[in-house]
């Protein structure tokens, strides 16, 4: 991340235009969040706090925020992973109760079980739904060849890259088709140029969901801004943690389809930085001054 | 080892080593030193030559043959409920947390109990047969299926684990396709130790009484001071091991092909 442009002029763009929404068309809606850990060893740790947020169907939000602010926290109570302490998490107008249905779900670790084969990794997504297993082989080999990996279909795992990994379990979360798509820092692990070969993929099979009239909402966490602006319609900054907030709310008006390594050249995309950046970059030090305090 | 030595060489070194010492013992067996005396007597230590002829008239005869079927059906069968049981019982201990806390000290102490002392009481519940040995192995066999297993569903990555619960599987197929893969993985990995020592508790259980078996046969060989016998029976005894590892092996390098150290062999 380049600070070279950020300091002189804050807050010189456009904050995200808020628009009172309808519960129902919003595909995410948290509502006074607020999420505290009881610790081992005695204490708590609030990690979120009174985090109020609508994601509407269709759209690509991304969130940025510093180390330990507690992004993956938000994202695993959209998936129902974690129950929030206070605060409610609406999908499509509904409560959510247990795990999330209609989402899927692209973590940072490794997720896919070692002891099955890339195809056999991606159809047996199917099972639950009842697919039989011939048809839900022939589906994932479909989805294989989509991602690109058409010739690894039976590779383990620790055959493939790291890369390719993800790939697998891009497959694996689509051929769900599911609505929401929840994406906990998923290229993090991933070298520069993967990266954005992995970005320009999930944008087109995000934007080929678009011909078909049911583009997903993605929520999509990172602390690379880059990825964030290039990637996402809207970016929301997140406070320094413990008890993080949302800071900051912008729109990305850059024209589509992008290719995620052009854009960062355009002039547009330079501004949009600059003005988040302004934003975020007061959070990241009050992370560092923290974490220099403790180190003390 | 890796890499520096190539199979042929490697061959070669542990043909040496074994010959050496056969040599020696040859050698302090027959070598008369003091009094025309060869400095170990054969009487106790027998000579390597004789050992080797012994074992050489057994196999061409009928009766190791029935030996050996009897020590490996008890071992087969002391591995194969040994196992199922660990499995049954590892499962239920790391699906059911209040289960495991109840029985841990129960488990503890059972295992800390040295197993030839149950080997009387074995032979007075199941008399001198197969099964009094069977449940000897058994008692082995158990807890080593039954700690791996456990430790293996406890050890699953919670990613794998939240991403196949994101995937919509239910308990069942969480069973099926995240906990038994990773429960047989610890397994397989302690399958060399399980049927070793499912082994050595039909040879033990043999040796402490019965009417057939290897261990019986040394016990015979030992009770007449036949030290040939004996040396011959623990010399048939390493062959049949070193067969049932081998065929370990092959079963583990097949069910575990997907495991990075075992595949990717470049060429």
């Amino acid at each position: 991340m380049s600070s070279g442009h950020s300091a002189s002029t804050p807050a010189a763009s456009t904050p995200a235009a808020f628009a009172r929404p309808n519960p129902a068309a919003q595909a995410v809606r948290f509502a006074g969040l607020d999420i505290t850990f009881q610790l081992q060893t005695g204490g708590v740790h609030r990690a979120v706090s009174d985090i109020t947020l609508n994601v509407a169907r269709h759209d690509f939000v991304a969130i940025v925020g510093p180390t330990g602010c507690g992004k993956s926290t938000l994202l695993n109570a959209a998936a129902g992973l974690l129950k929030p302490s206070a605060g409610t998490v609406e999908i499509n107008g509904t409560p959510l109760s247990g795990l999330n249905a209609k989402a899927g779900y692209l973590f940072q670790a490794d997720a896919l079980m070692p002891w099955k084969t890339a195809i056999d990794n991606v159809a047996v997504a199917l099972e639950p739904q009842g697919v039989k297993r011939a048809e839900a082989l022939e589906r994932a080999r479909a989805w294989l060849t989509r991602v690109g990996l058409k010739n690894f279909a039976d590779r383990y795992p620790h055959m493939l890259s790291g890369g390719q990994r993800k790939r697998v379990s891009l497959a694996q979360m689509l051929i769900r088709d599911p609505q929401i798509l929840l994406m906990d820092e998923p290229f993090g692990p991933l070298d520069a140029q993967t990266r954005q070969i992995m970005g320009n993929l999930l944008l087109s099979l995000w934007a080929a969901g678009d011909q078909a009239g049911e583009r997903k909402a993605v929520l999509f966490v990172t602390h690379d801004l880059e990825e964030a602006i290039a990637l996402a319609d809207r970016v929301i900054v997140m406070s320094a943690g413990p008890a993080a907030k949302i800071v900051g709310d912008f729109r990305v008006e850059l024209p589509r389809p992008r290719d995620i390594a052009e854009i960062r050249t355009e002039p547009a995309f330079h501004q949009i930085h600059k003005a988040i950046w302004a934003s975020l970059r007061v959070e990241v030090q009050k992370t560092y001054e923290m974490s220099a305090e403790a180190q003390q | 080892m890796k890499g520096a030595l190539n199979r042929g060489t490697l061959l070669v070194l542990q043909v040496l080593v074994g010959l050496g010492f056969l040599l020696l013992w040859h050698l302090l067996t027959t070598i008369p030193v003091i009094d025309g005396k060869p400095l170990l007597p054969p009487f106790f230590f027998s000579t390597p030559l004789d050992v080797l002829a012994r074992t050489a008239k057994d196999f061409a005869g009928t009766e190791i043959w029935r030996h050996l079927g009897i020590t490996l059906l008890e071992t087969e069968l002391a591995f194969a409920i040994g196992a199922l049981g660990g499995i049954v019982v590892g499962f239920a201990f790391a699906r059911r947390e209040l289960l495991a806390a109840v029985f841990d000290p129960y488990v503890k102490a059972a295992n800390a109990l040295p197993r030839v002392v149950l080997a009387p009481i074995f032979a007075l519940w199941f008399g001198l047969g197969i099964w009094s040995k069977v449940a000897l192995g058994f008692t082995l066999v158990f807890f080593i299926v039954f700690f791996n297993v456990y430790q293996g569903i406890k050890e699953v990555s919670p990613t794998v684990l939240a991403n196949a619960r994101m995937l919509g599987m239910n308990e069942r197929q969480l069973l099926r396709h995240v906990y038994w893969p990773a429960a047989l993985t610890w397994m397989f990995s302690s399958l060399h130790t399980s049927v070793g020592f499912a082994l050595v508790g039909a040879v033990v259980g043999e040796y402490l009484g019965s009417a057939g078996g290897l261990g019986y046969k040394i016990h015979e060989a030992e009770s007449v001071f036949d030290v040939t016998g004996v040396f011959s029976g623990m010399l048939i005894l390493a062959i049949f091991v070193i067969v049932i590892d081998t065929v370990v092996t092959m079963i583990e390098n097949r069910l575990l092909v997907w495991r990075p150290d075992t595949a990717a062999k470049t060429v």
